[in-house]
C-alpha cells in the first residue's frame, strides 16, 4: 500500500470542494483545500503538495494560469495534476494539457474514476521521483568517480611522461580521447646517449589499461638508465605483464633502440601495425612489421625478444603507429588503412614535411580533429644534443678509490646476460667517475660488443658495408649467439689513487683471434661507413686508448682530478 | 552478431561460431558459447566464417577461450578467416598460439 498523499484541491464551488475532500481523504490522503488559482499557488508553496485537483474556471486567478506556475514552481519532480471540468468541448481539454495537466476529470465526480486516476498519477510520479534519485545518484558517482581519475592521471603522467618525448628528434601525436589512453608512449636517452622509444596499446581503454602501462614505464625507465639492452627491458616488460594482466589484456607494442653512434636502430614490434623507417637519402620505405606476440602474453620461457637491426643516417625517419590510426573512421564509416597510410608516404617529398601530411591526410579523411590516435616520428641525428644524467643515490665520500677486480663472463653467460648494467653500477660507486658516466657507459659498451662480435663471435665487421649486409651481420650474430657453447669474454679494472683525483685502467680481453687496433684507428672511418666507428669512439671519449700485451685485447684509461 | 555452439557428435570438439562483429559486445556471449555446455571437449574450433569484424578485445577473448582449454595444452583452431580477420591475426602473431585456416 503506497503511503498517504497530501492533495491539493482547488475548486470555486464549495460543495464540490467538499465532495472532492471526502473522496480524497476516505482513500487514506490528506486534503488542501482551495477556492481560486491563486490560492492553490500559494498553498502549494507552503505545504508542497504532491498532487493537485484543479478546476479549470475560477475567479481570480484561473486553473489553466495555477498550473502553469505550479508545475514551474514544482521543477524537476512530477507533481501531477488532475484538471476538474465541465468543459467538454476538444479544444478546452486540450487547454488544459497545455498548461501542464496530466489527466481530467470531467463533472460530475464520479468517486471511483477518481480514485482510480489518483492511484496512476501516483504511480507515475513515484517512478519520476525514483528516476531522479538515481539520477542524482549517478551524477555523484561520476564526479567522485572523474575526480579519481583526475588525481590518477597525474601520477600516471609523471610516471609515463617523465622521459624525452621533448627531445628535438621527435614528435609526436596523442589522442586526448579518455582521461586515460590504451595508448602509451614512451622515450628515454640510453646512458650511452642513444635512445630508447616505446609506442604500447592496451587492449581496451581507460583505467584497465592505465594501470598496466604504469609498472611497464617504470621498467622501461627505470631499466634503461641503468644501461639495460632492449632484449633484457623486454624481457622484463612481458613477465611483468604476464605476472600482473588478467588473460586476454595484453599490450600491442613496438621498441626501438636508437644508437646514434653506431648509427643504428633495433626494432622489436609485437602486434601493432607496421611502422616504417624512411631513408632520407633515398625516400626508400623500410616496413618494421610485427614479428612477435603482444608483451603480457607468452610465458617467460617462451618469450622471444628477437629484433631487427636496421642501419640509419642522418635524417633517417621511424614512423610508428598505433591502429588507432589505421581504424580512423570517415562519415561513410571507411577505415583510413594502411593503403591510404602508404599513398601519404608515396606522395611525400620533403621528409621534414612527413609527419604533417600525415596528420592532414587523417583530418581530411574524417572531416574533423581526430582523437583516438597515436603516432610518433623519431628522426636520426648526428650528434646526441642531450645526454642522459645518470641517477645516482649517496653522497659518494665513503668511495672506495684503491682496488682491482676481474670478471670473466663465459659462454653461457654471454648468451642470456648482459654484463654492462652490472658493470657500470660497480663503476659509478667511485664518485669521481660519476660526472663521466655516459662515456664510461659508451666505452664499455662498445668495447664489449667488439670483444663479443668479432672476437668471441667471429663476425666481420667488414659485412656492414651495405644495408643488406648489415642485416645479415645481424640475423648471424643473434645465431651465432645462440649457437654458442665456449668463449670469454675478461674485463680487468683497475682503480688507482692519483694526487687527490684517480685513473681507471680498464682491460678487455675475449678468446678471439684479436685484431690490429692500431690499424682501425690510423685507418679511414668514412661517416658513411657502417662499421669501424665503435673504437674510434672510444678513443676519443676515453683519456687513453691503446693495444693489450701481444696486440691481444684493448687497455683503455679514463682520469678525474681532485673533487673541489 | 550472434554466437552459437555446437558440440561434435562425439562430444570431443566444440565449435563456435561467430556471425558479425566480434568485439567486445560480444564479451559475455562469447565466453557463455564455451562456459555453458555440458561437454568437456578435447578441440576447439573457432568459426570466423561469418564474422566481418575483429577488434583487440576479441583477441583477449580467444585467449581467455585458450585459457579455459588449457593454455598451453590447449588444441583451437581458427577456421574460415577472411582477409581482414587474418591480417589482424597475423600482426598479432597469433598463428603461434592458435592454428589458423
Amino acid at each position: 500500500m503506497p503511503s498517504p498523499l497530501t492533495i491539493l484541491i482547488a475548486e470555486d464551488n464549495a460543495a464540490d470542494r467538499l465532495l472532492l475532500s471526502t473522496i480524497v481523504s476516505r482513500q487514506g490522503h490528506r486534503a488542501l483545500t482551495a477556492a481560486n488559482g491563486l490560492e492553490a499557488v500559494s498553498l502549494f508553496q507552503q505545504e508542497q503538495p504532491q498532487l493537485v485537483l484543479m478546476d479549470a474556471l475560477m475567479p481570480v486567478m484561473d486553473g489553466f494560469e495555477a498550473a502553469r506556475r505550479i508545475k514551474q514552481l514544482a521543477g524537476e519532480a512530477l507533481v501531477p495534476i488532475i484538471f476538474l471540468t465541465s468543459l467538454t468541448e476538444n479544444e478546452a481539454l486540450v487547454r488544459c494539457l497545455e498548461a501542464g495537466g496530466d489527466d481530467f476529470l470531467a463533472k460530475p465526480y464520479n468517486r471511483v474514476i477518481l480514485e482510480a486516476k489518483i492511484k496512476a498519477l501516483d504511480r507515475l510520479r513515484r517512478l519520476q521521483d525514483t528516476v531522479l534519485q538515481q539520477r542524482d545518484l549517478i551524477a555523484r558517482h561520476n564526479e567522485h568517480l572523474v575526480t579519481e581519475q583526475r588525481v590518477a592521471k597525474a601520477v600516471f603522467d609523471k610516471v609515463a611522461h617523465s622521459g624525452c618525448l621533448s627531445a628535438p628528434n621527435i614528435r609526436y601525436l596523442q589522442s586526448p580521447y579518455a582521461l586515460f589512453n590504451g595508448d602509451l608512449l614512451l622515450a628515454a636517452y640510453k646512458p650511452s646517449g642513444g635512445m630508447h622509444v616505446l609506442l604500447g596499446d592496451f587492449t581496451g581503454h581507460g583505467l584497465p589499461a592505465a594501470i598496466g602501462a604504469m609498472p611497464l614505464a617504470e621498467v622501461f625507465y627505470g631499466m634503461t638508465a641503468k644501461g639495460y639492452a632492449m632484449a633484457d627491458i623486454l624481457r622484463e616488460m612481458n613477465a611483468k605483464l604476464k605476472r600482473i594482466l588478467p588473460v586476454g589484456v595484453f599490450c600491442c607494442a613496438t621498441f626501438l633502440n636508437l644508437s646514434f653512434q653506431r648509427r643504428m636502430v633495433e626494432v622489436w614490434n609485437g602486434g601493432l601495425p607496421d611502422g616504417y623507417l624512411r631513408r632520407a637519402g633515398s625516400g626508400e620505405r623500410v616496413p618494421l612489421v610485427s614479428r612477435h606476440l603482444p608483451l603480457g602474453v607468452l610465458e617467460q620461457s617462451a618469450f622471444n625478444a628477437h629484433f631487427e637491426a636496421y642501419p640509419i643516417e642522418t635524417d633517417d625517419r621511424i614512423f610508428l603507429v598505433s591502429d588507432g590510426v589505421l581504424e580512423t573512421r570517415n562519415d561513410n564509416d571507411e577505415v583510413f588503412g594502411d593503403q591510404r597510410l602508404r599513398e601519404v608516404f608515396d606522395a611525400n617529398g620533403d621528409g621534414n614535411r612527413l609527419f604533417d601530411e600525415i596528420q592532414l591526410a587523417l583530418s581530411a579523411f574524417r572531416g574533423h580533429a581526430q582523437d583516438d590516435v597515436s603516432m610518433i616520428e623519431v628522426r636520426m641525428l648526428d650528434e646526441v644534443t642531450e645526454r642522459a644524467k645518470l641517477a645516482f643515490t649517496d653522497s659518494g665520500h665513503s668511495s672506495p678509490l684503491d682496488w682491482s677486480a676481474s670478471f670473466e663472463f663465459r659462454a653461457q653467460t654471454l648468451k642470456r646476460f648482459n654484463p654492462l648494467p652490472f658493470l657500470l653500477q660497480l663503476l659509478l660507486e667511485v664518485q669521481g667517475l660519476r660526472d663521466q658516466g655516459g662515456a664510461l657507459y659508451t666505452v664499455l659498451a662498445e668495447l664489449y660488443s667488439n670483444a663479443l662480435e668479432h672476437g668471441v663471435l667471429g663476425l666481420d665487421s667488414s659485412l656492414k658495408r651495405n644495408a643488406e649486409g648489415f642485416a645479415r651481420y645481424y640475423r648471424e650474430r643473434s645465431e651465432r649467439l645462440a649457437a654458442l657453447e665456449a668463449g670469454y669474454v675478461r674485463f680487468n679494472l683497475q682503480l688507482l689513487p692519483e694526487g687527490r683525483g684517480g685513473r681507471l685502467i680498464v682491460k678487455v680481453q675475449d678468446s678471439g683471434k684479436g685484431f690490429d687496433l692500431a690499424g682501425v684507428l690510423a685507418g679511414p672511418t668514412s661517416m658513411d661507413s657502417l662499421c669501424g666507428r665503435g673504437l674510434t669512439l672510444v678513443s676519443k671519449l676515453a683519456a687513453h686508448c691503446e693495444p693489450g700485451e701481444g696486440g691481444q685485447g684493448i687497455h683503455v684509461e679514463f682520469r678525474w682530478p681532485a673533487q673541489a | 552478431m550472434a554466437i552459437t555452439s555446437m558440440p561434435s557428435d562425439d562430444g570431443q570438439e566444440l565449435t563456435i561460431t561467430i556471425q558479425g562483429r566480434f568485439d567486445f559486445g560480444a564479451h559475455q556471449e562469447f565466453r557463455d558459447a564455451y562456459e555453458r555446455v555440458n561437454t568437456t571437449p578435447k578441440r576447439y574450433v573457432v568459426d570466423l566464417k561469418g564474422t566481418t569484424y575483429l577488434d583487440s578485445s576479441a583477441l583477449g577473448m580467444l585467449l581467455l577461450l585458450r585459457d579455459h582449454a588449457g593454455g598451453e595444452r590447449a588444441q583451437i583452431r581458427l577456421a574460415n578467416c577472411n582477409p581482414d580477420v587474418r591480417k589482424i591475426l597475423a600482426i598479432s602473431n597469433f598463428e603461434q598460439l592458435f592454428q589458423i585456416a
